[in-house]
């Protein structure tokens, strides 16, 4: 699927949704070990998150892939485990900017 | 990705918690959510392409800033200190728009075809009674969002425009989600028509800290209801500051409760947050800078970046509490030569600026470059540690003899002399160096000071070129109402 900052996706396996923060182009996301669709689509019901593809997603963390090319966040929490292709995305370490206003 | 994501966010994290006013009866998220949502309805209703407000700080700044993004309309708070004349210019620029006014204000702005007025207290009402929220529809990132006028110290006003997108990428990207505790609070005395009193709202809302709106700041009302709300975050003006250390020191008030004071929006003389360190020994203070058209912060000085600096031995870091820390790690910060070079030397130039956050864009045009670059007119310049000094506008810098004097740096050593409470360094034209020094100086009213001695002082720490070739003694120096110095109207009052 074609992604852009901004870009909102949900889960088909789970209650996952998220917003792409970084990563731009076709970019094949998945939840639960299924492609996410855009935020708007016509549901679809993929079934459970699979095995391996099942820890789940915390409301408000930043989950990246190793090699930086996608960063998304989580605006709905659910079952499902994000991914990239094959590999599991990780969650970013929270910030530690002070706040400023 | 739009603003109403954050307040969504906010509302599925914990609905209950308190998102604006006292712990005892404030609004909570999911009802904060629930009456931005009618809020929005009823100004979609209205068939404005733009929303206005014109009032002081209250609930209602975050619920229509909500209520707008949910309606997909721009809000554009106005400045209730312009004049009517000014007012009406301003309705013009966004008509056709309805001006949300509070119960004091709406006789300022005459209605006509294209501008209507919508009493705050009317609206509140209707959002407020018994009912659903409608749906939401997730909208375009790239739709505006905000609309501030901006006139920097030089004048015209300009609408700057931030879209959903800057400001969304600026608060995932810097503040960390529901990270703030049950019991943290923010006092917002910033106004409205201000970019931290968008972003305050914003950055609030995103970690779950209670927004405590003042109404309008004045040093004993921010101090009372500091105390009273046991506030523990806070963000100021250097004006503001230096107000709240009076009250404190004639009051004995130390505010126990407050943990964390930011400053911004302009140079704050280092003697004053001296002051405020050793007056606020248990609060952390933040340093950070930003404009209108880049979303707010784009560095920051933090509290340990205050400490090492206190505390270090190094010329070199102590200096640093006259920075206002390194960029964001989020964006792209340069300092450009005037041939547009980039400057690696930690010699002046240009900040530049390039990111999500970063707008750079009127409702007239856009001033980023072809590559994404935002020039910000701010000289600058940074430490081998990445640390940034903004030294004034680039518009500001006195050409002597072809040499470049930063009237921050001349400010600053005066600032230091204790006689001297404020101090504006200008470039006065002149027909022999093309311009001079000279200074406007507000002294401590029971000390005797003469320019003589302010020049001697100046000579010994700088050199000859930097001393000012005239003082002259003010009562009191001319500020925009957010606490900006206008050197400009310095600048034409001592050109005379």
């Amino acid at each position: 699927m074609q992604l852009k900052p901004g870009s909102r996706l949900r889960s088909t396996t789970c209650d996952t949704q998220v917003v792409v923060v970084r990563g731009t182009g076709d970019l094949p996301v998945t939840c639960g070990g299924a492609p996410m669709v855009a935020a708007d689509a016509a549901p679809t019901d993929a079934g459970t998150p699979a095995a391996g593809h099942d820890g789940g997603t915390l409301l408000g963390k930043r989950y990246e892939d190793a090699d930086g090319a996608l960063e998304v966040l989580v605006v709905k929490p659910g079952a499902g485990s994000l991914g990239l292709g094959e590999a599991l995305l990780a969650v970013k370490a929270a910030k530690q900017l002070p706040a400023s206003d | 990705m739009d603003l109403t994501m954050l307040l969504e966010m906010a509302v599925s994290g914990e609905p209950g918690r308190v998102a604006v006013g006292s712990l005892a009866d404030g609004t909570s998220y999911a009802e904060l959510d629930r009456v931005a949502r009618r809020i929005g309805a009823r100004l979609a209703e209205t068939g404005s392409e733009r929303v206005a407000l014109l009032d002081l700080n209250s609930e209602v700044t975050p619920l229509l800033l909500f209520g707008c993004a949910a309606a997909g309309l721009p809000l554009a708070p106005m400045s209730f200190r312009l004049t009517d004349e000014q007012l009406a210019a301003a309705a013009e620029r966004l008509a056709p728009v309805t001006v949300v006014a509070g119960a004091d204000f709406a006789h300022r702005i005459a209605e006509h075809p294209g501008v209507t007025v919508l009493p705050a207290d009317e609206l509140l009402a209707h959002g407020t009674a018994p009912g659903a929220a409608p749906d939401l529809v997730p909208g375009d990132p790239d739709r505006a969002a905000v609309l501030l006028a901006t006139s920097g110290t030089t004048g015209t006003p300009k609408d700057a425009v931030l879209r959903h997108r800057h400001l969304a990428s600026y608060i995932i990207g810097s503040v960390e989600f529901w990270a703030a505790g049950a019991d943290e609070a923010i006092l917002v005395s910033v106004p409205n028509y201000h970019v931290a009193g968008i972003t305050s709202v914003l950055s609030s809302v995103y970690s779950g800290r209670r927004l405590v709106m003042l109404p309008q700041f004045s040093a004993e009302a921010w101090v009372e209801t500091a105390a009273r709300e046991q506030v523990t975050h806070a963000m100021v003006v250097p004006t503001m500051l230096g107000r709240v250390l009076d009250v404190l020191e004639g009051t004995g008030e130390r505010l126990p409760a407050l943990r964390h004071l930011s400053y911004g929006g302009g140079r704050m003389p280092l003697p004053t947050i001296e002051r405020a360190l050793g007056l606020l020994p248990h609060v952390g203070f933040v340093n950070a800078y930003g404009l209108t058209e880049t979303s707010s912060t784009i560095a920051v000085l933090g509290p340990q970046d205050h400490r090492d600096a206190v505390l270090s031995d190094d010329p070199e870091a102590r200096l640093r509490l006259g920075s206002v820390g390194r960029p964001l790690p989020t964006l792209e910060l340069e300092i450009r030569d005037a041939d547009g070079g980039v400057v690696t030397d930690g010699a002046s130039g240009e900040v530049v600026v390039r990111g999500e956050q970063i707008s750079g864009e009127y409702r007239t045009h856009s001033v980023l470059d072809a590559d994404g670059w935002y020039h910000t007119r701010d000289r600058g310049r940074l430490d081998p540690g990445g640390f940034l000094f903004v030294e004034g506008r680039v518009d500001d810098v006195i050409v002597r003899g072809g040499e470049n004097l930063s009237p921050g740096e001349i400010e600053d050593v005066l600032l230091e002399h204790p006689g001297v409470v404020e101090a504006a360094v200008v470039g006065v034209p002149d027909t022999e160096w093309g311009e001079r020094v000279e200074v406007a100086v507000v002294r401590r009213p029971d000390t005797e000071l003469s320019s003589e001695e302010l020049q001697e002082w100046v000579r010994v720490r700088l050199r000859s070129a930097k001393v000012p070739a005239r003082v002259h003694w003010r009562e009191a120096l001319p500020y925009s109402e957010t606490g900006k110095l206008l050197r400009r109207v310095l600048v034409s009052e001592l050109s005379q």
